[in-house]
């Protein structure tokens, strides 16, 4: 059997923002520089045809992971390596469009990720006419028309303005606008939080086609756990802008390791659950312009311990997953059973 | 059975606009018991927003109550002139929206805004006033009240902040509370935080609750009867664990179907094609007809009211006694 | 049977366009208000006036040969001493106040609008820098803009006016004013422009269909002009009406004080000097006229700027 390719490659990626209030007001008020590290050391790799999904709350880091990969953002350290290439190493536009044409993204506001004065024809069209891919007119209005039916939109959309269409369906512009150069990988930035319930099976239901039939590999960005279990084969597990679990879906969702996605997969409210008490893990997410020494989720932690107060864990393989835990490590942790009723 | 403590019956809302005028609330009537808990749900544009919004007297012109009435402890409260609302306000109905990032006022101190709530609606001295304001906040689980009362709310994170709008909602002890997605804006974890404090403050308090959310998941947990929403009218109401279970509606059925869950086989959702149509292109008859799978010629022509159907009842006429077979 | 309803070349058929304009919102809004019907009819007037002066003009007032002194001072018409051939009365010298109106409003026209768009040309291009490139190039534009900001209009449109004619000798000098006035002018109002446009691309800029744009691989002049440039016009196109009245009015005032066009190319504004020593003796149609349409177009594209703004503003839809 051979075996798939890697894909993506992430190596110890750091990106760090400067927040540290105006020179002016540091001098008069001796205020120190301010940093947050949004990515603080990710790693992982992706193979070719997979969904990988990364998971975690707001300011845990996961969107700016995205923007990294698809070079919105420069790395403040490490690397994005794309089929063998990195992004961030090109300087010049002429030399990245080769692999921009193979790597593109959808976001997650369908109201502001189209350009309300232009004509959808022209949106999904932008991709060719920018790396010249079809150059007659005709053959790319064959194409435009191609890809609208290819996300279940009609050719005669092509001509009227985003603002007539409903969420769902201006997502499926970008999704349209994102496939138009053939790419093999899609960065889906929360795809579908901004949508209803149906509209998000209509489009998650599409996205599993279309992966099916042009053999796209996904690197799936959501905070909803639900929505991660249907749609993922792997899920990496994102706080403060560290990794501290990646395993397969159904292991996750089995049994989870790490205190941190035990509490998450607790705090779902599901409707399985109806009526049924439940006690809710007490912390919030820590400021992250100074973050707690040591392993960032500590203070939350019911199993923490001195260790995790001084040093931060790193990714260790236990029981088939990687987690980042000393608890683990140490054995201390009791096996949870998750969401997952076996059998 | 108890007399409803709110009672909405046939509400109408309208929406003149240019050349038009628009229903946005067609037609609903429902119920909420002392102490209970009312989940409104729906997807966006359904009117449930609105719903709370008009009961509570916060329509913004050029919206208006076109018909019906709002009974509020058997006394009507819809077409009460504005200072008369404004001390039901508050007093007899609290509110909680949806952003806590813009439901307080960042240019006062909690403890201000807190006391200045009290005093519109309870006769206290400024020291009970501002007793009665720290034990708020200790109730909600604010520690260190005596210190954070003098805060302003940027000082606050997301979730502690909602914390103090529950505050100020119950301020006054009001009997009905309005929380129009109070835990959308937040994560996760903090959102099972908000939703328990929501449920022992209504249990201990005794306060009605009318929860307007899209997330079902909250409403399972949360509520103990439940109205689906949908294009501006009610299409299926019942008891939580019973719609959960055995929707009957098809609408509701197709939503329940849709819902992402952790178990079972990763298979295709089951999807409702089509949208909700926007105001102003409302089909005629029952709204949900071009995308019913059960739809006949019947659904096009009329629009059905709630029919008793088994544990719940549903808009559809699919439970019309007349057609079922004898 | 073809696929798309756009692969046949539909001919842009006038009719259903001309319909969608007439059945906008737009265009009911502007019914509804019977203060911007009677605003736009007094301005199209003044303007169709302006624009056909050579060919409804009765004299011209410009030509010596014919004006004559005889006809000096003449009351309009309907007064005692005044004659239809002369509908507003004469000037001083024998010229045609009617006439002399139309080309005024003509040459008052065309350098308010000539300044107005020379300062969106400026200002909008420096204001989408600025936002677009933020940093050390933000932070000079912006500089300069507060810089020229503590200028009043007036005085800025002077020093320049007084530079060049320094630099320049006399005949030279009334060949170009028109240009140098409109240059003064345009350079007095860019700023505005060029800060709303760097708030809206400041706003614009981090919207995801600009973000999709960049990771596609578009270069970033396409982004600017293509993408940026038709979502941040708007606001700025309702200020440039409303400072076409501004500008109008501007160079009356530079007219005015004898530091505008020349009195052989008269606009409104010297029309007004001009008749203004004479206001005392008697003879007060030959400034009060112009006045009063000065008056009326300003007014007028005044109002119609204030309704399209009500009319643009999505909030109030």
């Amino acid at each position: 059997m051979v075996e798939p390719e890697t894909l993506l490659r992430v190596e110890k990626l750091h990106r760090a923002f400067d927040v540290s209030p105006p020179a002016l007001e540091r001098l008069l008020q001796r205020k120190k520089r301010a940093t947050v590290k949004a990515v603080d050391g990710i790693s992982f790799t992706m193979r070719r045809g997979e969904t990988f999904a990364l998971v975690g709350e707001s300011g845990c880091g996961k969107s700016t992971v995205a923007r990294l990969i698809v070079g919105l953002y420069r790395p403040t350290a490490g690397r994005v390596i794309f089929a063998g290439q990195e992004l961030a190493r090109l300087r010049s536009r002429k030399a990245a469009a080769p692999l921009r044409r193979r790597l593109q993204m959808i976001f997650q506001d369908p109201y502001a990720s189209l350009n309300p004065r232009w004509r959808v024809k022209r949106i999904i069209a932008e991709p060719l006419r920018t790396h010249r891919l079809i150059v007659n007119e005709t053959a790319l209005r064959e194409r435009v028309v191609e890809l609208l039916r290819q996300v279940r939109l009609s050719p005669a959309d092509g001509e009227k303005f985003p603002h007539e269409f409903s969420g769902g369906q201006r997502q499926r512009i970008s999704i349209a606008r994102a496939l138009a150069s053939n790419p093999e990988f899609l960065v889906c930035d929360e795809p579908t939080s901004a949508l209803d319930v149906s509209v998000q099976a209509q489009i998650l239901n599409l996205m599993k086609d279309l992966q099916r039939q042009l053999g796209l590999t996904y690197l799936f960005i959501s905070h909803n756990l639900a929505v991660i279990y249907q749609m993922s084969d792997r899920v990496g597990v994102m706080y403060l802008g560290r990794l501290v679990e990646i395993a397969s879906a159904e292991q996750l969702f089995a049994s989870p390791r790490h205190p941190y996605t035990r509490l998450l997969l607790d705090t779902i409210p599901s409707i399985e659950a109806t009526g049924q008490a439940r006690e809710p893990v007490a912390g919030e997410v820590p400021n992250p312009i100074h973050p707690p020494p040591g392993c960032s989720f500590h203070p939350r932690c019911p199993f923490a311990k001195d260790r995790c107060r001084r040093e931060r864990p790193e990714l260790i393989y236990a029981g088939g997953t990687l987690v980042a835990c000393h608890a683990v490590e140490e054995g201390r942790l009791p096996v949870a059973s998750g969401m997952l009723r076996t059998g | 059975m108890p007399e409803p403590l709110l009672r909405v019956e046939n509400l109408r809302v309208e929406l003149p606009i240019r050349r038009n005028v628009l229903t946005a609330i067609d037609d609903i009537s429902f119920t909420i018991g002392p102490g209970e808990v009312l989940g409104v749900v729906g997807e966006s544009g359904a009117g449930k927003s609105l719903t709370g919004a008009a009961i509570i007297g916060l329509l913004e012109p050029p919206l208006r109550i076109a018909a019906g009435r709002v009974t509020l402890a058997g006394r009507r409260i819809d077409n009460l002139p504005s200072e008369a609302m404004r001390r039901i306000r508050g007093r007899e109905i609290g509110a909680i929206f949806q952003d806590p990032l813009t439901s307080l006022n960042p240019l006062c101190t909690i403890g201000r805004q807190l006391i200045e709530t009290i005093h519109t609606h309870l006769d206290l001295s400024p020291a009970a006033a501002r007793d009665r304001a720290l034990a708020l906040l200790r109730e909600v689980g604010i520690a260190g009240a005596e210190a954070r009362i003098d805060h302003y709310p940027h000082q606050f994170s997301g979730g502690m902040r909602q914390r103090v709008v529950i505050a100020l909602a119950i301020a006054a002890n009001p009997r009905l509370i309005i929380a129009d997605e109070p835990t959308t804006a937040l994560d996760v974890s903090i959102q099972a935080q908000i939703i328990a404090l929501l449920k022992r403050l209504c249990g201990d308090h005794g306060t009605a609750v009318m929860l307007v959310t899209h997330d079902m998941g909250v409403i399972a947990e949360t509520a103990h009867r439940v109205a689906v929403m949908y294009a501006g009218r009610i299409v299926e109401i019942g008891e939580v664990a019973e719609v959960v279970a055995h929707p009957r509606h098809p609408y509701t059925r197709g939503l329940m179907d849709a819902i992402p869950r952790i178990g079972g086989r990763r298979q295709r959702l089951r999807q409702v094609d089509g949208a909700m149509p926007r105001l102003g292109e409302i089909p005629q008859g029952c709204a949900f007809s071009p995308r019913c799978p059960e739809a006949v010629d019947r659904c096009r022509r009329q629009g059905p009211n709630l029919l008793p159907a088994g544990g719940t009842e549903a808009a559809c006429w699919l439970y019309d006694k007349v057609l079922l077979p004898a | 049977m073809a696929e798309g309803v756009f692969t046949a070349a539909a001919p842009v058929r006038l009719a259903p366009k001309l319909r969608r304009v007439f059945d906008s919102d737009l265009w009911w809004s502007f019914r509804r208000s019977p203060v911007t019907v009677a605003a736009a009819v007094m301005a199209l007037v003044i303007i169709g006036g302006a624009v056909f002066a050579p060919w409804i003009a009765p004299h011209d007032p410009w030509d010596p040969a014919s004006v004559s002194l005889l006809d000096a001072s003449n009351p309009p018409a309907w007064l005692e001493g005044g004659s239809w051939t002369f509908p507003l009365g004469t000037d001083n010298q024998g010229r045609d106040v009617l006439s002399a109106i139309l080309y005024g409003s003509r040459l008052s026209l065309f350098v308010g609008s000539a300044a107005v768009l020379l300062a969106l040309l400026i200002g909008v291009t420096l204001g989408l820098l600025a936002g677009w490139c933020g940093g050390l190039t933000d932070t000079i534009i912006m500089r300069i803009a507060d810089v020229k900001l503590s200028f009043p209009a007036i005085l800025l449109a002077l020093l320049i006016d007084g530079v060049v004619r320094g630099m320049l000798p006399r005949d030279a000098q009334s060949e170009i004013a028109s240009y140098v006035l409109i240059t003064a002018i345009a350079l007095s109002f860019w700023v505005q422009y060029a800060r709303t446009v760097r708030a809206s691309t400041l706003v614009e800029r981090n919207k995801e269909y600009i973000q999709a744009a960049r990771v596609i691989g578009v270069s970033p002049a396409k982004i600017i002009l293509g993408h940026l440039l038709p979502n941040v016009i708007g606001p700025v196109l309702v200020i440039a009406t409303i400072n076409l009245a501004l500008a109008i009015l501007t160079e009356a005032t530079l007219s005015f004080l004898g530091v505008g066009l020349p009195p052989t190319q008269p606009s409104l504004g010297t029309l007004i000097r001009n008749g203004n020593d004479y206001l005392f003796s008697g003879d007060w149609w030959i400034s009060i006229f112009p006045g009063v349409v000065l008056a009326v177009l300003i007014l007028s594209v005044n109002l119609l700027g204030d309704w399209l703004r009500d009319a643009l503003n999505p909030k109030l839809r």
